[in-house]
């Protein structure tokens, strides 16, 4: 087949649509509102460095959560007969086909000052408990918005595990405790490191959740950038910035990421 | 056979990112041949072949069809098809279905469909196996659908690449007689592509040996036996010694420090030759003066006889041989003068023919590694 | 014990997975006037019906079917175009092409949004046109992309390659071999894409809130109502949409069991 013809309509598509464009949040990222270079902008993303810091912070803490969680998740279901398994994941993929909008939703009326905690907490005679607009409530969001992404990959990394690998190594005199730790676990890195790439990203990144259940005072990077394009504090050139740095720090933690695999962790738990 | 070509390569030329493949390769092939492209891996016989099937187009050069230039003519309009590789059979349709492909493409009717399909298939010996989905047969099976297949188009000429490269020894065997078989009744020409000697040697009207993107030889399978061009053929057709030599005169020669009469003439006096003697040609004598004497270094046995690597002054011969000798043993050498044959030198002077450092373990491990490349 | 253990954790996971999603169920049918979220005051169907009555939910709701529908069919076709084109490709040409490919992936989503909006307003701007249809449409083609392309490549690269060769042999000319014999074989990776994309611009909200301009798609106006927090009918709505997901998945896993049914039985013959 012709590769040169019949890839050029997608060059094409790519330039214009994948490339011009991020070439265009650096352009805005380097100019002011009259289109002269400056670099004011970027020096002015140092002012927001606390909301980079607690959104770093929120979203390791979740990605953190969701895989002490979500590894054993993984090592129960792939450990179940093949029959189940295939139930027991289809369990976990469900919630993700419902927006994340609405799942978010969900927890603000659980969460609320009146919401369904409450009323059971009141209702056996405990105290209210203030839980919504607080970063607990934004780190309880995520995790549960995200934890499929961690799951998915492990269980796909640790389902393919050859049985005969531990076997070997009960077999060589490792117990129950070694074969985890010396086995099990290393062989299921690749799992972990695509997880948490892919438990992360949107995280760090998320506008939504912290807004619906962080209220106004747990503003994080999203919500920032948002505000320069479509909120009150209109300035794409400042939130072109932002988005740049952003994009910056998460290519170096994903670098980061990467050197502790041999490359293959990628796409481990693509979804379906 | 007709006189006129019914292929014509002439002076064709390629190369793949700036590396010749071929060079000013002139071939022409009669009506009804079974034509054999032999050589070793990246010597350019399937380059060759997808050439002549369209699928690469020379960057120079011309490709005849009965005498029309069909150089520019793209695969679907030539009248030739091709054996694949790993028979390219489509998974998606059945065993009756892949025949009848070519026919449906030209719009066939579909009563002829059926007699056609049904005729293909029982020539290859599958008839009742049309419903049959093509993941559910042998590899021997798959084989002989694509050859329904490609004659159900009814080819002027079939071009096999390498189609019995995936099947084990014994269906090999079978598929040689049943492709000769096929060849012979249908009368079509055959241009097939191997890298094993034997297969080409004993199914070929005319084998065309080629190596580093130039023919080396073309001739019957006895010439290239018998009368090998330079010292890469005689190598890579059968068994050889291969000497340093010089002809003195018209029908006596020198090697191995001996001088021996032969059959050859027709080269400068004392002109520098390759000599080649066949491992079956040499006879075992008691030790005399008469005779080229060594010392017995190996000997293995090989069922119909035994493979006797004798050291001569340094040079190791190799003899076949149906007596046993003792390894230690000091032996004569007979070389009768229509056993020995003279070759010009060419760049391959040199790089075949002596056995010291033979084993089989190194030939297999050679072929294992030109499997390797080929898959790759 | 052991297996104890991991049962009672598996079953408090999937609590916690499913039960905010089964209270927003439980509360859509609560009639309610105070439109409190969480107080029960028995069984009504009250919300379903003003759900239906909503012209700019069923507005959103068509928008995003003709968005989706259109994007998955667009990522499709230049999607399975471009996985030939890159299949064929060799070397670093190959490597720089996924690289880009995946970019739309890897990157944050609200970047891609971002980026993307300033080139429909820098465009639009140029034509003197607004943002809407048009442009999510684009923008939801080009994050669709990516996944067509993982979907079909692996296709490609499991098909014997001299299959298309082989169909030209027989006759064919080089764009009705590609229907003939290339098609059939990539088919399934061509629908997984397809799905896929289908469902990803389905959900997706980021994308679209950056480049939809005044468009509403159901995502987006879903979220108008949440930040007005009110009204059990988003309730109804997520009741509705999730049996429309649970719906489908089990026509699909069906479908599929009986497939492979069917599989095996010809496999038996």
């Amino acid at each position: 087949m012709k590769a040169k013809a019949v890839s050029a309509p997608y060059l094409v598509w790519m330039a214009i649509f994948i490339i011009v464009p991020m070439l265009l949040v650096a352009y805005f990222a380097f100019t002011d509102s009259n289109g002269a270079f400056t670099l004011d902008n970027l020096a002015r993303v140092g002012q927001y460095s606390n909301v980079f810091l607690r959104s770093i912070w929120l979203g390791a803490l979740s990605t953190a959560i969701s895989l002490l969680v979500g590894y054993p998740v993984a090592y129960i279901i792939s450990h179940s007969s093949l029959k189940r398994q295939s139930v027991l994941i289809m369990l976990v993929m469900l919630p993700m086909w419902m927006n994340f909008l609405l799942r978010t939703y969900a927890w603000m009326t659980l969460l609320e000052d009146s919401g369904l905690i409450n009323n059971l907490l009141a209702a056996v005679g405990l105290p209210r408990l203030h839980m919504i607009n607080t970063q607990g409530a934004v780190v309880v969001g995520m995790v549960y918005d995200y934890i499929p992404f961690m799951i998915l990959p492990l269980y796909s990394v640790m389902s393919k595990l050859d049985p005969s690998v531990v076997e070997a190594a009960q077999d060589l005199g490792a117990d129950g405790k070694r074969v985890f730790l010396r086995v099990t676990l290393p062989l299921s890195m690749p799992g972990v490191i695509s997880g948490i790439t892919m438990v992360f990203v949107p995280s760090v990144s998320t506008f939504i959740i912290s807004k619906m259940l962080g209220g106004g005072g747990n503003l994080m990077i999203g919500d920032l950038i948002d505000m320069q394009f479509l909120g009150s504090a209109y300035n794409p050139n400042l939130g072109s910035a932002i988005s740049l740095v952003l994009m910056v720090l998460i290519l170096i933690c994903m670098g980061i990421m990467n050197e502790f695999d041999d490359g293959e962790a990628q796409g481990g738990g693509m979804m379906l | 056979m007709g006189e006129n070509p019914i292929i014509s390569l002439q002076n064709i030329g390629v190369s793949f990112d700036g590396e010749a493949v071929l060079n000013h390769l002139n071939l022409n092939i009669r009506d009804g041949e079974f034509v054999t492209l032999l050589g070793p891996s990246g010597c350019g016989k399937t380059t060759t072949l997808r050439i002549i099937g369209g699928f690469v187009r020379p960057d120079e050069g011309d490709v005849f069809f009965n005498g029309q230039r069909i150089t520019d003519l793209p695969p679907h309009k030539r009248e030739v098809n091709t054996i694949f590789q790993k028979y390219a059979l489509f998974p998606h349709l059945n065993v009756y279905e892949n025949v009848a492909f070519g026919m449906r493409i030209h719009k066939k009717s579909e009563k002829e469909i059926r007699k056609t399909v049904h005729e293909m298939l029982e020539m290859v010996s599958l008839s009742g196996f049309e419903r049959r989905s093509v993941h559910r047969l042998s590899g021997g099976q798959q084989q002989r659908v694509a050859i329904a297949r490609a004659l159900a188009n009814d080819p002027k000429v079939l071009l096999l690449d390498e189609p019995l490269g995936a099947l084990d020894l014994k269906l090999r065997k079978d598929m040689q007689v049943e492709l000769k078989r096929i060849q012979q009744t249908t009368g079509i020409t055959f241009i097939f592509v191997t890298h094993d000697q034997e297969e080409a040697l004993s199914m070929s009207d005319t084998v065309v040996v080629m190596d580093k993107g130039f023919i080396q030889q073309i001739g019957t399978p006895q010439d290239i036996y018998n009368e090998p061009q330079n010292a890469f053929v005689a190598d890579f057709i059968g068994e050889s010694n291969i000497l340093d030599g010089v002809m003195h005169e018209d029908y006596l020669c020198e090697f191995a420090g001996r001088r021996f009469p032969c059959v050859d003439k027709g080269f400068a006096p004392h002109e520098s030759v390759d000599v080649v003697i066949r491992p079956e040609d040499i006879d075992v004598m008691p030790p005399s003066e008469e005779y080229l004497t060594g010392t017995v270094t190996n000997v293995t046995f090989k069922g119909v006889h035994y493979e006797i690597i004798v050291d001569v002054k340094g040079f190791k011969w190799m003899i076949q041989s149906t007596d046993y000798q003792e390894e230690g043993a000091l032996i004569g050498l007979r070389i009768q003068p229509d056993e020995i044959h003279i070759m010009k030198k060419s760049e391959y002077s040199g790089m075949f023919g002596d056995y010291s450092t033979f084993s089989d373990e190194m030939e297999e491990d050679l072929a294992l590694s030109e499997e390797v490349e080929r898959e790759e | 014990m052991k297996k104890a253990v991991s049962r009672v954790y598996l079953t408090l996971i999937y609590i916690f997975l499913y039960a905010p999603i089964l209270l927003l169920v439980v509360f859509s049918f609560n009639d309610t006037d105070t439109k409190s979220r969480t107080v029960w005051s028995g069984f009504s169907l009250r919300w379903y019906e003003m759900l239906f009555q909503d012209r700019m939910l069923l507005e959103a709701l068509k928008n995003t079917l003709i968005i989706a529908v259109c994007a998955a069919l667009g990522a499709t076709v230049l999607g399975t175009v471009a996985a030939i084109g890159i299949n064929s490709m060799k070397g670093w040409r190959k490597k720089l092409v996924m690289n880009i490919t995946n970019l739309p992936m890897l990157n944050p989503e609200i970047v891609t949004g971002v980026s993307l909006m300033l080139l429909m307003v820098f465009v639009a701007g140029l034509f003197g046109i607004s943002l809407g249809m048009g442009s999510i449409i684009l923008a939801h083609i080009t994050f669709c992309l990516p996944y067509v392309i993982l979907s079909v490549l692996p296709k490609l690269g499991q098909m014997d390659p001299h299959l298309y060769e082989a169909a030209q042999d027989l006759g064919c000319t080089p764009l009705r071999s590609f229907f003939k014999v290339v098609m059939p074989e990539i088919m399934s990776g061509v629908i997984t894409g397809m799905v896929m994309a289908f469902t990803l611009s389905l959900d997706d909200f980021i994308i679209s809130y950056f480049c939809s301009g005044t468009t509403q798609t159901l995502p987006v106006y879903i979220y108008s109502m949440t930040k007005k927090r009110v009204s059990p009918e988003i309730n109804a709505l997520s009741t509705l949409l999730f049996a429309v997901i649970l719906i489908l998945l089990l026509i699909i896993n069906i479908r599929q069991g009986r497939m492979g049914k069917k599989e095996e039985k010809e496999a038996d013959v």
